[in-house]
């Protein structure tokens, strides 16, 4: 085991930090997309409600296994058929694709439970002040729907983190890629996927810790 | 207090269905500029329906609603425009909660741009004062008591400068001991000419302060007169049963 470390700890180091960014980049995006799919669906405009909804289905009933090699594989060679012959996706671009858009569906319900935990009256007072419907939201539920929503955030962030696991099907060189490759130079895989396995550990211990002190923090405005 | 005869609201036979349910069949209304018309009538009867017709929080199914003599059933209204000009308090009061009294207050007036922060935060302090809530003023909903709530909320809806306030039974979730404050807040409005649409079953605040009180049922106005047509001369056989349930 100390052998594998020291032979092998920046490559491990520096799969760790090509999963963290694909985390990161995919958490930002998904925030955007749940962000806007969510207000979609608790809106009263009938075609948005059905986009939102039809995005969150679609997105949720397929493996992310599938999603992303249908954006890795499928995407490109349909853009190279109409004539772009020299177009890719690199892994990375994929991988963010395709978690982002997973991310965002689950977000988008996040979004869409928190922001109908508000009570209605809420709205209503803004509005029989003169406020429009976007300003409502803006500066009075949303802000009282992060609230109630940041628990669920938070367990999203930890789900897709470990999620990235999944872009080493198509050759992402995050954490569990490399793993494989530890495991087949050392054929010592218990300890190969014990050092992959607490690495994860801990980097998403730090995460939930450094989570649960922003919800405190959060919360005490109240 | 008595209306001085320039009509503030005037409603031609407003209908409203809930799907397939009508809860408003032919409401014809009118109310004078500083006039305080009570609505009472027995739950289910459409009082809160057509409260909140007036100011659009429901969208009409037919009819004609004039506020100021702007059409607010129009669709070409420029609603929120209209409403600035029609303060609403709720039964249970619809502070927000992540924000300060002062902030409740002065939410609406800065974005809007109708006061600028100063000019808003100063309007807000003489507010809390006058419904006795200075000290308030930093303090969140969730310190405030019921009648302490209901009174900021009322101070929040004449921040905006309202010409007309709407009152949906603002006494209803209070205890007891705290109604007397609120209706003294409401006295007190009604006094210096606001003109007012009040549910509300609290028949003492009718008595001394209506202009007018209107008895509905089932989506109609049954019968409606001054207070004391109403209390103590009522003709519908409707009004009679329902105050000898209530008084
Ligand atoms: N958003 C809604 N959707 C469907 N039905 C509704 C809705 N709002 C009210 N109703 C129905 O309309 C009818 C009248 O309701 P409304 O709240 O106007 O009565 P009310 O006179 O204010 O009664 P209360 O004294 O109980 O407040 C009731 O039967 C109620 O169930
Ligand atoms: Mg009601």
């Amino acid at each position: 085991m100390v052998m594998i470390i020291q032979t092998y700890w920046e490559m491990l180091l520096k799969a760790m930090g090509q999963t963290l960014l694909l985390c990161l980049l995919s958490l930002v995006f998904a925030s955007v997309i749940g962000m806007i799919f969510g207000l979609m669906n608790v809106g009263h405009n009938r075609a948005l409600n059905f986009i939102g909804t039809v995005y969150v289905d679609a997105v949720r009933g397929v493996p992310l296994i599938v999603l992303a090699y249908f954006i890795f594989f499928g995407i490109p060679a349909a853009i190279q058929g109409l004539g772009f012959s020299d177009f890719r996706l690199t892994a990375l671009q994929a991988g963010t694709i395709a978690l982002s858009m997973n991310c965002g569906a689950y977000m988008a319900e996040i979004v869409r439970a928190g922001i109908q935990s508000v009570d209605r009256g809420q709205m209503e007072a803004g509005r029989s002040l003169g406020l429009s419907y976007g300003a409502g939201m803006a500066l009075i539920v949303v802000p009282q729907a992060i609230r109630t929503m940041i628990p669920s955030i938070i367990n999203q962030f930890i789900i897709t983190l470990k999620d990235t696991s999944i872009l080493s099907v198509i050759g992402f060189p995050e954490l569990t890629n490399v793993g494989k490759t530890v495991m087949g130079n050392t054929f010592r895989p218990l300890q190969a996927w014990a050092i992959v396995g607490i690495m994860y550990l801990v980097v998403i211990t730090i995460l939930s810790k450094v989570s649960k002190r922003i919800e405190r923090r959060v919360n005490r405005g109240r | 207090m008595a209306g001085n005869g320039a009509v503030k609201i005037s409603v031609k036979n407003l209908k409203k269905n809930f799907g397939s349910l009508e809860v408003l069949k032919d409401i014809s209304l009118e109310v004078t500029e500083g006039e305080v018309v009570v609505l009472i009538g027995p739950s289910g009867s459409g009082k809160s329906t057509l409260l909140r017709c007036l100011n659009q929080l429901e969208k009409v199914t037919s009819g004609q609603i004039l506020v100021d003599g702007c059409d607010v059933t129009d669709k070409h209204t420029n609603i929120n425009k209209v409403r600035e000009n029609i303060g609403m308090v709720f039964q249970h009061f619809n502070l927000f909660n992540h924000l300060s009294v002062l902030n409740n207050m002065t939410l609406a007036p800065v974005h809007l741009k109708t006061l600028s922060k100063e000019e808003a935060k100063e309007k807000a302090l003489q507010l809390l004062t006058r419904v006795g809530l200075a000290d308030k003023a930093e303090a969140f909903p969730s310190q405030l008591s019921g009648g302490q709530k209901q009174r900021v909320a009322i101070a929040r809806a004449l921040e905006m400068n309202p010409d007309i306030m709407l009152f949906d039974e603002p006494t209803s979730a209070l205890d007891p001991e705290m109604v007397g404050e609120v209706l003294a807040v409401m006295k007190e409005l009604a006094k210096d000419g606001m003109t007012m649409v009040v549910v509300t079953h609290e028949i003492g605040f009718a008595r001394e302060v209506a202009d007018r009180v209107i008895f509905m049922e089932g989506g109609y106005i049954v019968e409606e007169g001054t207070p004391d047509e109403i209390f103590n001369h009522a003709k519908e056989p409707r009004t009679i049963d329902f105050l000898s349930k209530v008084l």
